[in-house]
C-alpha cells in the first residue's frame, strides 16, 4: 500500500505541529513531554502502539542528551523516516529557541533594572532551592536501591566534582567506564 | 573561532548529559562559566532560573541563551545544533539497532553506574549556586558576610518544594516577589 506524496506530506505537517504544539505548552522536562506525546501520537493519532512507546521512552531517557529531543528523533523516524526525524526535531525546539530568544533580548535590556534585578535575585534562591531538591529527591533513590558500588559512585563523584573541581566529563567517563567493568564481572561469576 | 568554541562545547553539553533535563546544568556551568567564561556565575544562575521558567530542554534553552549573548544568532544557531548533533547521530543509530539487541544489559550497566555520579554532579551544581547567593563564593571570608535575606529565601523555598510539595514554577514566582518586596524594603 503506497501512500501518495500528498499524505505523505500532510502526515509531515502534522508531525511538526503536534511537536510544536506539545514543545510549546511543557514545562518540567522530558517526562512531561513524553507523556503528551503519548497522548497525541499512540492514543489520538495511532501512529505508534503503546509498547513502542514505552521502548522509545526508555530509548530516549538512557541515551545522551535531551529526553524531549531523543523522544522526538524516536518518533519522527517511526512516523516518517528522516524526514519525519528533522521535522519532528525542528518542531520540538523551534518554541524553545523562540521564546528564548525574545526573553534574551528583554534580559539584555531589562537585567540593569531595579526591579527586575531584584526578582531576579529572589528567584535565584528558589532556583538552588530546585535544583537541590531534585537532586535530594535523585539521591534518596540511589540510597533506596542499596547498592553499596552505586553509593560509592554517588560518594566519589561527588568529592571529585565538588572539593576537587574535577571536569564533569571526565567523571562521567570514569562512571561510564566503571558500569562496564561491573557488568561484565557481573557476568563472569554468572557463567563461572 | 567562537562560532566554532560555542559549537564545540555544546557537542559535549549534548553527548555527556545522560539522564535528561538537570544532568545539563553540571555541565552548562562548567563549559560555559567555569572554562571559556561565557557567562558570570550570576548569570549562570539567572539561566537557570529562565530555563526552568520556560518550556524546553534546560541544554537547548542554555545554547540559546549563551549562543545570542556570545555571537548573535549564528551563534545561538551552532550552540542549538552543537547540543542536539550528539542526540540525532546517537539515537538514530540506536533506532535502527534496538530491533535486534531489545535486552542491553551492557547498556544498563552503564547507566546503573551513571545514575549515582549525575546525581553528585547535579547536587554539587546546586550547593556551587547555594554559596553563590548566600555569600557570594566558595568560602565565607567571615560571618557578617552572610546574606540572610537570600538564605532564609532559599529555607524557605526548599520547605515548600519538600514538605509542601509546591510546584516548581509557583515556589520560583514566589521568590521572585519574595525578592522584589524584601529589596524594595531594604532589607535584601
Amino acid at each position: 500500500m503506497k501512500e501518495s506524496r500528498a499524505a505523505f506530506r500532510g502526515r509531515l505537517w502534522q508531525l511538526f505541529f503536534g511537536m510544536l504544539s506539545i514543545s510549546a505548552v511543557t514545562f518540567g522536562g522530558g517526562f512531561v513531554i513524553v507523556t503528551l506525546m503519548k497522548r497525541k501520537f499512540v492514543d489520538e493519532k495511532h501512529w505508534i502502539t503503546e509498547q513502542e512507546m514505552l521502548d522509545m521512552t526508555a530509548l530516549a531517557q538512557s541515551s545522551p542528551g535531551a529526553i524531549a529531543v531523543n523522544a522526538a528523533i524516536l518518533v519522527g523516524w517511526k512516523v516518517a523516516g528522516l524526514a519525519g526525524m528533522l521535522v519532528a526535531v525542528l518542531g520540538t525546539i523551534l518554541p524553545p529557541m523562540a521564546i528564548l530568544a525574545a526573553i534574551s533580548l528583554g534580559y539584555q535590556a531589562f537585567a540593569g533594572n531595579r526591579y527586575v534585578s531584584l526578582a531576579l535575585r529572589g528567584m535565584q534562591s528558589g532556583v538552588a532551592a530546585v535544583i537541590l531538591d531534585v537532586s535530594l529527591s535523585l539521591g534518596q533513590h540511589v540510597m533506596k536501591d542499596g547498592q553499596k558500588t552505586h553509593l560509592f559512585i554517588m560518594a566519589a563523584a561527588f568529592i571529585a566534582t565538588f572539593f576537587l573541581r574535577v571536569n564533569v566529563i571526565w567523571i562521567i567517563l570514569c562512571a561510564a567506564a566503571a558500569g562496564i567493568a561491573l557488568t561484565l564481572r557481573r557476568k563472569g561469576d554468572w557463567t563461572a | 573561532m567562537t562560532l566554532l568554541q560555542l559549537f564545540l562545547s555544546f557537542v559535549q553539553i549534548g553527548l555527556f548529559s545522560v539522564g535528561g533535563g538537570y544532568a545539563a546544568i553540571p555541565l552548562i556551568q562548567e563549559q560555559t562559566v567555569a572554562l571559556h567564561g561565557w557567562l558570570t556565575a550570576d548569570e549562570f544562575m539567572n539561566l537557570a532560573i529562565i530555563a526552568e521558567m520556560t518550556p524546553g530542554p534546560i541544554a537547548v534553552n542554555g545554547a540559546t541563551f549563551v549562543g545570542l549573548k556570545v555571537a548573535g544568532l549564528p551563534g545561538a544557531l551552532a550552540a542549538t545544533l552543537g547540543c542536539i548533533l550528539p542526540s540525532l547521530v546517537i539515537v538514530s543509530l540506536l533506532s535502527l539497532l534496538y530491533r535486534r539487541c531489545r535486552e542491553m544489559p551492557l547498556l544498563q550497566g552503564v547507566l546503573g553506574a551513571l545514575r549515582p555520579a549525575v546525581v553528585a554532579l547535579i547536587a554539587s551544581a546546586g550547593l556551587n549556586m547555594l554559596l553563590q547567593l548566600a555569600w557570594g563564593g566558595r568560602m565565607p571570608a567571615s560571618p557578617g558576610d552572610i546574606r540572610f535575606a537570600a538564605t532564609g529565601l532559599f529555607v524557605a523555598a526548599f520547605c515548600a518544594l519538600r514538605k509542601l510539595k509546591w510546584s516548581p514554577v509557583l515556589v520560583m514566582a514566589l521568590c521572585g516577589a519574595a525578592g522584589l518586596c524584601l529589596g524594595l524594603l531594604g532589607l535584601a
